[in-house]
């Protein structure tokens, strides 16, 4: 995606700031790619532009991935209902004064809050060294937290969701992930190995 | 009189809801399903398959609410006491499934049977100050073959002969156990060793192909999921069943406003409800049962004006869960698996030092639960718990937190307290415009003075079995952290809930009768584990389905069954 497919939500330069900063939160180490390497920015970015397709990336699909045999559908999004539709879109957009969103008041959504958050981080952030961009992350705490829980999911999710780069982050961690219609064998679940 | 739309409307299609509906229909009741969630389990049409809407997917299930409910649509509130003002956090509280297959849908399935013991708590142990402790209307004896009946609909996969502790029992279980995992071979080793007693979980979980659906193959999504390939019994068998009659019709993403009643007030109608649409409908039946669970149920009975308020939605009760958590030097891949495979009792039947333990904390007892080992599985999750920056992947690569990580969970007994509650919150709304649940929810220090009892107890297995480090935890916190720590979340992480419309022989004490049929209204049951007098330290799951099918042959006019008690050997 980054570079290579159209975003769906971010500028190009806020598209930037993310994968820097999902960066800082979760570096590459010896063994273990870093966010940008595991596209996390193109799962961010597939979350906040989450309606600019139809069905929305909400739900993948199932039963299977065909990782491990089945017929491949957790690309087949599914679709929501009249309510989870109204509940994503307030999430992700805001409630923006419409009365069946503010049922309980008005909702400050993510898109809202990122790009709050890339603002205050500043626009030279990208240039900036490590210690100084964790330094305006440290600032804006709310923003940095609200990034770190996207990034974990962006890592460790399915890579139909856009982030978890072919699998990379599973296979650096020893999980295997989705695993159905194979499942384990008993000697592999009673087993030490 | 004008017709019926059907014999029986039912509230929800959890474990309750499934299992009455079974019943009925089975002996030629036509039912109507009403539930407020989607639907994801099963097809509504013959063969009634699986819809292929469940997988191996931690994002969908255990972070976007995939089973519902929504916590942006159906907040519910939460706060220790009454002394805490309104309420103390707003959003997801114990929420069990709202989706077909209720409460059932998610689970990993562990079925243990109650003991003779746990129907009669106040006349064999005796009261506790500041609980309102009460036997129930039934006893092992009589539950015993329903008991059987349950297993056998469901699938339960087991050995009846390891557990020192169980009830007697008139046959074993359907099935042999499944695989055991590698982290509770561990840990039960160890605690043998130490003098307990642990023993294979008893499992509604096809460990061979059974009821036409296969064996399961352990990918080890399974507590917090759902079963990809259909060989979880509950509720998926009983509402299949049901289906297959003819006589059941399931609506699902419709949510029941109200009860009808009569002018008198002592008959119900039917049931008021909106579609997805947000349109409204009614259903008029003979008879009305609500399976919706003991948040919904005792909600809907509070905003129908239904019950006795002093006695609806109180005596809530969660199990007040304790974790030890071992660190181990290897890799014990508890991602494969069934979430838990074994379990033991020793908490929950009393040793001398536990009695002593309890005098010195000033009470006369206490007991706790059953101790399930498990482990940590999926990686999102471990992901949230760990640093930002290099100590990130450093720390997921070690793993100690999920790979190397054993779990003891203690499902310890909640005493029924007065002031512990779901009501109608005062402002917070949910998105149909209704009343939020609220749950007004504290420990009894009996549940603390037991956690604390046990933590340096199984700790003390952890070390056994090998590992480096054990620690222990809460869950909730308790009221002392959650007042030190305001701003956290101080709601129960336990999916058990009971005890908010209680059965009993008395009416001025009791929201149901002994054969759970409300006292103020003749024609409405409530199935689920709202009617539970006492929590027990069992998982609730067996035990509904239990008394949904003795109530629903009640109330279908059949005979009870019977079982006989083998002779000793």
């Amino acid at each position: 995606m980054a570079g290579n497919g159209s975003l769906h939500f971010f500028s190009p330069a806020q598209y930037a700031v993310v994968e820097a900063a999902c960066e800082r939160l979760i570096p590459a180490v010896e063994g273990h790619p870093g966010a940008r390497a595991l596209g996390v920015a193109d799962y961010v970015d597939g979350l906040l532009g989450a309606f600019a397709v139809d069905p929305p990336r909400i739900f993948a699909g199932g039963p299977f991935s065909g990782r491990f045999g089945g017929d491949a559908s957790f690309a087949d999004f599914m679709a929501l209902s009249r309510l989870e539709e109204l509940a994503w879109r307030t999430r992700i957009e805001g409630s923006r004064g419409i009365p069946e969103r503010e049922f309980n008041g008005p909702v400050t959504g993510w898109q809202q809050e990122y790009r709050d958050g890339i603002a205050a981080v500043g626009d030279d952030f990208c240039a900036l060294d490590g210690a100084a961009q964790d330094a305006r992350l440290d600032a804006v705490p709310d923003f940095k937290r609200l990034l770190y829980r996207h990034a974990c999911e962006g890592a460790y999710s399915a890579p139909e969701y856009g982030g978890n780069r072919d699998g990379l982050a599973w296979q650096a961690v020893q999980y295997a992930g989705d695993v159905q219609p194979r499942g384990y064998t008993d000697e592999e679940v009673s087993g030490r190995e | 009189m004008t017709a019926r739309d059907c014999d029986v409307v039912i509230v929800g299609t959890g474990p309750a809801g499934s299992t009455t509906a079974d019943v009925l229909t089975a002996a030629g009741k036509s039912v109507i399903m009403l539930e407020k969630g989607r639907n994801h389990l099963l097809s509504l049409e013959a063969p009634f398959e699986p819809l292929g809407h469940v997988s191996n997917d931690e994002l969908k299930f255990v972070f976007r609410h995939f089973l519902g409910p929504d916590p942006f649509l159906e907040p519910r509130t939460f706060r220790l006491s009454d002394d805490d003002g309104d309420r103390l956090f707003t959003g997801g509280v114990n929420n069990l499934p709202s989706t077909v297959g209720g409460g059932g849908f998610h689970a990993d399935g562990k079925l243990p049977r109650f003991r003779e013991v746990d129907f009669r708590l106040l006349s064999e142990l005796g009261p506790i100050e500041g609980a309102d402790l009460a036997d129930w209307p039934v006893d092992y004896d009589e539950m015993e073959p329903y008991y059987a009946e349950a297993e056998r609909v469901v699938g339960v996969a087991g050995d009846h002969t390891e557990n020192p502790f169980a009830a007697w029992r008139s046959g074993p279980y359907p099935m042999p156990p499944g695989a055991d995992m590698f982290c509770a071979l561990v840990t039960a080793e160890a605690a043998t060793r130490l003098g307990y007693h642990p023993y294979r979980a008893p499992t509604g979980v096809n460990s061979v192909e059974y009821d036409g659906r296969p064996a399961c193959n352990n990918c080890g999504f399974c507590g917090m999921f759902g079963c990809p390939i259909d060989a979880k019994g509950d509720p998926v068998a009983p509402l299949r069943r049901a289906l297959r009659t003819g006589r059941c019709e399931v609506r699902p993403e419709s949510y029941v406003t109200e009860i009808v009643l009569d002018g008198a007030g002592r008959r119900a109608q039917g049931l008021r409800y909106l579609d997805a649409d947000g349109v409204q409908r009614e259903v008029t039946a003979d008879h009305v049962v609500l399976g919706a669970g003991a948040f919904e149920t005792p909600r809907l009975l509070l905003r129908s004006g239904v019950g006795d308020p002093d006695l609806v939605g109180h005596y809530l009760m969660y199990h007040f869960q304790t974790f030890t958590l071992g660190i181990f030097p290897y890799r014990l891949h508890a991602h494969r698996g069934r979430s838990v495979t074994h379990l033991m009792d020793d908490p929950i039947v009393p040793d001398a030092a536990a009695l002593g333990a309890a005098r010195d904390a000033g009470l006369p007892w206490f007991r706790g639960g059953i101790v399930e080992h498990g482990g940590a599985a999926h990686v999102i999750m471990e992901a949230t718990y760990s640093p930002t920056g290099p100590h990130h992947a450093t720390t997921m690569l070690s793993s100690p937190m999920r790979d190397r990580m054993a779990a003891f969970t203690i499902q310890g007994e909640d005493l029924p307290q007065h002031a512990n509650r779901v009501d109608l919150d005062p402002h917070v709304k949910d998105v149909w415009g209704f009343p939020a649940g609220r749950v007004t929810y504290e420990p009894h220090r009996h549940e603390l003075a037991c956690s604390e009892h046990w933590q340096p107890r199984l700790e003390a297995v952890m070390r056994e079995a090998g590992a480096e480090v054990s620690f222990s935890a809460t869950s909730p916190p308790t009221p002392e952290q959650v007042r030190r720590h305001p701003g956290g979340d101080p709601t129960p992480m336990s999916r058990h809930v009971m005890g908010t419309a209680r059965m009993g022989t008395d009416p001025r004490a009791s929201v149901c009768d002994p054969w759970q049929r409300l006292w103020d209204v003749d024609n409405v049951m409530v199935a689920d584990s709202s009617v539970f007098p006492t929590s027990t330290g069992y998982g609730p799951t067996l035990t509904i389905v239990a008394l949904a099918i003795r109530a629903a042959r009640a109330l279908a006019g059949l005979p009870p069954l019977r079982s006989d008690r083998p002779a000793p050997v």
